[in-house]
């Protein structure tokens, strides 16, 4: 079975959820969509103060290259514009709607029919793609329309999707899969037709065997699709690991995929995608699980973007006892929240429960020196080396050893037997040397 | 609700302590420890006791009345610094001796640096040739193999294999002894199976790579073979130099001391040849019979060399400019 070639890490899975059939979340009485999601330049209010807007109505237009349009959620009247602390802990742009009705637009097919013919050209499901404000779904949240429009010059040969879902405790993916199968095949042909390949792979790790069965069934009656149950092994929802585990090539240090002739798309994107261009339905909702050791009704349900996370949290039981943190997102890269008052945004896979005895972190103790954080690290770098370097400020020599290339997947941090917080201090000196490069570079 | 806990990703660790691997490690010995205890008896409990409670004993009371520091004798490391001096040693060496072999492998070879983690050199090692070159005859003295012998300090005793190859006498042990330990030694290296147990052992609860022991090992074959298509008279087989002597204990315990060896694949490559061949060096043409210690010391001292010009292959594929 394939796996990617460096590193990894294999945390227990805790998928509590996984089989849990997606609900679909009670409308919120106010959704609170914020217009940015996460990366890239915020898009423009197109709404003021009193507007009435329907369901999929644009509320924010993309502004610039990398930058999403918006639309609403739901239907009901413009309560103000404000800025929210988002999931992320940054304060952000964003619409208050208070919810009357669920009146959608006429355009929306809401049909469950699923519509396999697709006679667009690429240019046009492209425009398509970027109108309905999609962005990656598996948590980077960058532009889908960017990354299907290559530099000139270089040429798509495969599409990967990633249905990966490495993290522990999340399911959405998987629930996603095994309920709208032919629709993610349907999204995959269109991808592939918007980039000009005749091959696509969606990869899928073994703990998901129900998905990878199902997937390959129906993937006999699409062209060029391959599904490939991959070995379970953290991080291989990374894309440059995806990419190496599927075509065994290793996307060069400082570039993106395409130099490879790979484009990857998170299987959840491609559902969107989907939606997107076969039923006129912008990005308006999306599944996310909600989860933990102690959470009461571990599950996954279907929300409206700008929905308070409380909200949903409520209707999965509330908060467990016990809880010591709450991270936005998996428990490897995800982040830990301050309160469930934050909206959700395109990017939210999900809620998981910490206990408080696994949130406190151990005392740190001595580097041992025992090189499992060199061993695990996906991208061959020195984590105890670099985080000494952080330490003591030593940019120049963090950027010699190659501290750019770092995913921040946080498997040294885990594996670390002297629980020293090596991801913290290599995050800190990415940033700093990232911001000496672009100095140098606009100094040039 | 209790106020959250905020802190960056990732928000899970895997267990891993250093207590645990240290643990890992007197796990992995314990083979090698029970055929010590077969075959040298008393005198190899008693030395294994003596140097385990000083080496505890020494670093508790460094750090609480010289360091200053949080007490770490819990992570077990000082216990296991006690074990491999003591597999080290003669069975028969006097109690005194041991004391000071364990001062001195705690005290300077660890503590003086600033504890676990910071010592350049194994300090097991360092207790070792520094008991071998103030007691060197306490220190090549072996006793014969008596299986549950009641013997320490008058126990009877025996050339190692590496010494009767050294000075052309005697009669090499049948490769079945030197593979099950039945032969004069150090009181835990003398069974090349139960070390390899450990190495399994290790390898499976992936404590350590398969690096630094298989490297120095197929070093030591490749060369001794060399030697000893050349000379067969001279030189002895490299299935007699794999199995007699430190090599085995050396090769799997000692080199893969984490603190003092290389962070990386490729560095363990290089570090771990170059302990082989040193050893083989001193072996054939050396003046000492046996010369895994030194080989292991001189290349702890390259560790830091090796970490700063050899890098681990690093991810992605070469761009043609």
């Amino acid at each position: 079975m394939k796996t990617f070639r460096m590193g990894g890490i294999h945390p227990k899975e805790n998928k509590f959820s996984a089989g849990k059939q997606i609900q679909v979340a009670e409308l919120p009485k106010q959704v609170v969509i914020p217009l940015s999601h996460y990366i890239g330049t915020p898009s423009e209010a197109v709404v003021k103060k009193g507007d009435v807007v329907k369901v999929g109505q644009l509320i924010g237009k993309a502004n610039g290259l990398i930058s999403a349009n918006v639309h609403s959620s739901v239907s009901g009247k413009v309560n103000k514009i404000d800025v929210q602390l988002d999931a992320t802990g940054y304060k952000r742009s964003a619409v208050y709607i208070d919810v009357d009705g669920d009146e959608w637009l006429e355009t929306i097919d809401r049909s469950t029919e699923i519509k396999r013919e697709c006679n667009l050209s690429k240019e046009e499901i492209i425009r398509k793609i970027q109108d309905a404000g999609i962005v990656g779904l598996g948590g980077a949240t960058f532009p889908t329309h960017v990354k299907l429009s290559p530099p000139p010059g270089k040429k798509a040969n495969i599409l990967i999707i990633n249905a990966v879902e490495c993290e522990s405790y999340l399911t959405c993916d998987h629930q996603l899969m095994l309920e709208k199968g032919e629709e993610i095949l349907v999204g995959t042909t269109i991808l592939m037709k918007a980039l000009e390949v005749n091959r696509a792979v969606i990869g899928i790790e073994n703990n998901k065997k129900d998905a990878i069965v199902h997937l390959q069934q129906l993937a006999k009656n699409f062209k060029g699709i391959k599904v490939e149950a991959l070995k379970v092994r953290y991080p291989q929802g990374g894309e440059k690991q995806l990419i190496d585990a599927i075509i065994r090539r290793q996307v060069p240090s400082g570039r993106i995929p395409i130099e490879v002739g790979a484009v990857v798309q998170n299987v959840g994107t491609t559902y969107a995608v989907y939606e997107a261009v076969q039923k006129n339905k912008p990005m308006i909702e999306r599944v996310m699980t909600i989860s933990g050791k102690t959470a009461p009704n571990p599950g996954n349900y279907l929300v409206r973007l700008g929905t308070y996370l409380a909200s949903v949290v409520d209707q999965a039981g509330g908060i467990p006892e016990g809880t010591g943190k709450i991270v936005g997102g998996g428990p490897m890269m995800g982040r830990s929240l301050m309160n469930l008052n934050v909206p959700m945004a395109k990017g939210s896979s999900g809620v998981v429960f910490i206990r408080k005895e696994e949130s406190v972190r151990k005392p740190v103790k001595n580097c041992i020196r025992c090189a499992k954080c060199v061993t695990v690290c996906p991208m061959g770098l020195e984590p105890f080396l670099l985080m000494s370097q952080s330490e003591r400020n030593m940019w120049d020599e963090m950027e010699d050893n190659c501290t750019m290339d770092c995913i921040e997947c946080g498997s040294c941090s885990y594996t670390c037997p002297s629980n020293r917080p090596l991801l913290d201090y290599i995050r800190f000196g990415k940033t700093t040397v990232g911001g000496i490069i672009r100095n140098r570079a606009t100094k040039k | 609700m209790d106020k959250l806990i905020i802190s960056p990703a990732p928000h899970i660790h895997g267990g891993d302590s250093v207590s645990k691997d240290m643990t890992g490690v007197i796990i992995a010995l314990v083979p090698a420890l029970l055929v010590g205890l077969y075959f040298f008896g008393l005198g190899a409990l008693v030395v294994t006791l003596t140097a385990v409670a000083s080496c505890v004993l020494f670093e508790y009371l460094i750090q609480k009345f010289m360091l200053k520091g949080s007490n770490t004798v819990m992570d077990g490391s000082a216990a296991l610094t006690g074990l491999l001096l003591a597999l080290n040693l003669p069975s028969n060496i006097p109690v005194w001796m041991v004391v000071i072999g364990s001062l001195v492998a705690i005290g300077i070879g660890k503590m003086s640096f600033g504890g676990l983690g910071n010592n350049p050199f194994n300090p097991a090692l360092i207790g070792r040739v520094f008991l071998l070159i103030s007691f060197p005859v306490e220190m090549t003295t072996w006793p014969r193999p008596v299986p549950f012998s009641a013997a320490y300090l008058d126990a009877e005793t025996a050339p190692t294999t590496l010494a009767m190859i050294k000075d052309h006498f005697g009669e090499i042990p049948s490769t079945l002894d030197l593979f099950i330990g039945n032969m004069g030694g150090s009181l835990g290296e003398i069974s090349a199976v139960a070390i390899l147990i450990g190495l399994v052992y290790l390898l499976v609860k992936k404590i350590i790579t398969w690096h630094i022991p298989v490297s120095i090992l197929a070093t030591v074959f490749v060369f001794t073979g060399i030697l000893n298509l050349a000379n067969p008279e001279l030189y002895a087989s490299p299935v007699v130099h794999l199995f007699s002597g430190g090599l085995m204990l050396g090769a799997v315990f000692m080199a893969t001391d984490y603190v003092t060896s290389p962070m990386n694949p490729r560095g363990m490559l290089v570090y771990g040849v170059g302990i082989g061949i040193i050893t083989v060096v001193i072996r054939a043409f050396g003046a000492y019979p046996e010369g895994v210690s030194f080989a292991i010391l001189i290349m702890n001292a390259f560790t830091p060399l090796i970490n700063t010009y050899i890098k681990p292959k690093r991810f992605g594929e070469k761009v043609k400019i």
